[in-house]
């Protein structure tokens, strides 16, 4: 078994009294993609800040790359990238002079920095507006120059502070693209994101956080397994059915049943499989229900997250758990985005999820 | 390439690495040098706000010359010449201003945090920011000179001693930028800086011997317009410009600006350390 490239143990930050992070015990191996999987204020961020050395722990040690983050700062510094999660680029600079300025800071010689800026904007489309002022590009474009930037100097581990917040599908596509194929050349990522189906399409290993603690963590398969089952999904077609419906769902399934208000949906864990299924159909019609949809599913890592906290990820911590409290409020981004036990749409049963693996974890590496 | 064959994850932990690294001076030196063209750049590609950090001097030359200098009356010295000195002065102040808004911008963005986690000199950001604004300065200093030279300032000592006259006001200048660096590295943000910036300044400027013979104030304001440090560097570059007694307010704006130059410059650099906090 290989050293690990990240690792840490029993890292904890306050931030004047109050814990932003408690107890962080993470590892992840040479070309491997640790994903920390979390809602705002998780304390995701932190985590990244601590292992790029602008935070200091106050408790436990971290290593990056084997150099450890208090009392390696420099050396370690040079064996990383990190894209922050706003595009750190400049916007008066072309995007050639942002990527050769990193690259003059990471001590490459001048031709040096050249040929890897070249590199770089070829790699990421970026030739054409390579002369252009960053102020002109799409947001897509600075966040491609954004991550971009973190490897001009090639470094062995990458951070990536949610990189795809902010872009159209077809990009994040793309820059998914780009993260597998740097993990392929032997990269090691750590990566932050608030999309479960980010967690599943390219990370190895995820650990879920909440409240600066690390509550799951495991491949994604394993995440789902301690869910336990499958997820029992009803869409009402008369919202004033809603709370009827989850309380038949409660009785007949195997934890609490979650509302989704917005998409008249409602969603409980199981392990009866079929015939929980149908003793749930008899419940509802004998209810006189009118359904649109009723299926099973395998969970998603949203149930994880159900799961672990009793919460949806976007809650507030000390939100209820039952009755709505999933209901999406009308900022809540991720409703219907991708991974959501909502972002299936009306395919019910298993539409979005056609292997028991998941779509990501085996299709991306 | 040499980043990452360094970085074998078993790569053994520096041996008898000190603990805090210091970088060698020429790597620090092409650091700063890097960090200073990038600001360089912005400030070309944006001439508009060049063009106007000039304007609110050459407003004041032109207010004070022919608006309100007529009423003010300078013994043994026409008041346009000492006038002027003090907009010399003011036009690099307020060029460095631009120091607490650049610096709070770049923080806000996320490209300072983005430099903190390269293996550059840490000091780089900072350094780079203020000989970037003095470059700027000197920029708003020879157009002042031009204007003032207009509307009939003239340099009636030798050239030698008229240059040094401007150099004071650089040196004192760079050395006020710190205290604007400071500014923005605690408000980190572009509008919070710009108005906490505008106090010192005014304070500093106007209760000064600027604008006008310090006798028509009333005492205590006197005495604080007396042993201010604008007023000393002002004072010292009329007696550059001039003639008159140079010694004892060479030394004042000396002390003056090494005292502004360490206090704070050891308060960016301790608060750019802790930024992330």
């Amino acid at each position: 078994m290989p050293a690990p490239m990240i690792e840490t143990r029993g890292v904890t930050k306050c931030f004047k009294g109050k814990r932003a992070l408690t107890d962080i015990d993470l590892s992840i191996g040479q070309g491997r993609v640790l994903a920390l999987l979390g809602p705002n204020g998780a304390g995701k961020t932190t985590l990244v800040k601590v292992l790029t050395t602008l935070l200091r722990p106050d408790e436990g040690s971290a290593t990056v790359a084997g150099c450890d983050v208090a009392t390696e700062a420099v050396r370690l510094r040079s064996h990383i990238g990190l894209a922050g999660q706003y595009a750190a680029v400049d916007e008066l600079l072309t995007g050639r002079e942002n990527l050769e300025l990193v690259g003059l800071l990471y001590h490459l010689g001048r031709a040096e920095r050249r040929r890897r800026a070249q590199e770089v904007l070829e790699r990421f489309a970026l030739t054409d507006a390579a002369d252009h002022q960053v102020r002109t590009y799409s947001g897509g474009m600075r966040r491609r120059l954004d991550v971009g930037a973190c490897l001009v100097a090639r470094p062995p581990v990458l951070f990536l502070d949610e990189p795809t917040t902010g872009l159209d599908p077809r990009t994040r596509n793309h820059l998914w693209q780009f993260v597998r194929d740097l993990v392929a050349e032997g990269t090691t990522v750590l990566l932050t994101t608030q999309h479960m189906e980010e967690a599943e399409a390219l990370a190895h290993h995820i650990a879920v956080l909440n409240e600066g603690r690390v509550i799951a963590q495991g491949t994604a398969d394993e995440l789902k397994s301690q869910v336990g089952g499958d997820v029992l999904e009803a869409r009402v077609v008369d919202r004033g059915d809603l709370e009827r419906a989850r309380a038949i769902l409660d009785e007949v399934g195997a934890g609490p049943a979650q509302v989704a208000a917005e998409e008249r949906r409602v969603s409980v864990p199981t392990g009866g499989g079929t015939k929980a299924l149908i003793a749930a159909g008899q419940h509802l019609s004998q209810g006189r229900i009118d359904l649109q949809d009723l299926g099973l599913r395998r969970p998603s890592l949203d149930d994880v997250f159900l799961t672990f906290t009793g919460g949806a990820p976007d809650e507030p911590p000390d939100a209820a758990p039952s009755s709505d409290g999933e209901t999406p409020g009308p900022d809540r981004p991720p409703s219907g985005g991708p991974g959501g036990p909502g972002g299936r749409g009306p395919g019910g049963p298993g539409a979005g999820n056609p292997g028991p693996g998941g779509p990501g974890a085996e299709g991306g590496s | 390439m040499a980043a990452a064959d360094a970085a074998r994850p078993g790569a053994a932990p520096g041996a008898g690495q000190p603990h805090t690294q210091r970088m060698n001076p020429a790597t620090a030196a092409r650091d700063i040098a890097g960090i200073t063209g990038r600001n360089l750049r912005r400030l070309v590609r944006t001439p508009q706000l060049l063009v106007f950090t000039a304007v609110q001097p050459a407003m004041m030359l032109l207010l004070f010359r022919y608006a309100l200098g007529g009423a003010i009356r300078i013994p043994g010295m026409k008041y346009v010449d000492f006038v002027v000195p003090a907009i010399f002065l003011e036009a690099v102040l307020v060029g460095f201003m631009a120091t607490s808004i650049g610096l709070a911008q770049d923080i806000g963005g996320g490209i300072v945090d983005r430099f903190r986690s390269l293996p550059m000199a840490r000091s780089a950001v900072l350094a780079g920011r203020t000989l970037a604004d003095l470059c700027r300065s000197i920029f708003s200093l020879a157009l002042m000179v031009g204007l003032g030279v207009l509307v009939g300032f003239r340099f009636h000592a030798n050239w030698l001693s008229a240059l040094a006259g401007l150099g004071i006001a650089l040196v004192f200048g760079y050395a006020f930028c710190w205290i604007y660096a400071t500014l923005g590295l605690l408000t980190r943000d572009p509008e919070t800086a710009q108005v906490a910036g505008i106090l010192p300044f005014f304070i500093l400027v106007f209760a000064s011997t600027a604008f006008v013979p310090v006798q028509t104030m009333p005492g205590w304001l006197q005495w604080f317009a007396r042993n201010q440090p604008v007023s000393h560097t002002i004072d010292l570059m009329r007696a550059l410009f001039h003639g008159g007694p140079v010694v004892h307010s060479l030394w004042l704006t000396l002390l003056w600006s090494l005292g502004i130059f360490l206090a704070f410059f050891l308060a960016s650099i301790r608060l750019y350390r802790h930024l992330s906090a």
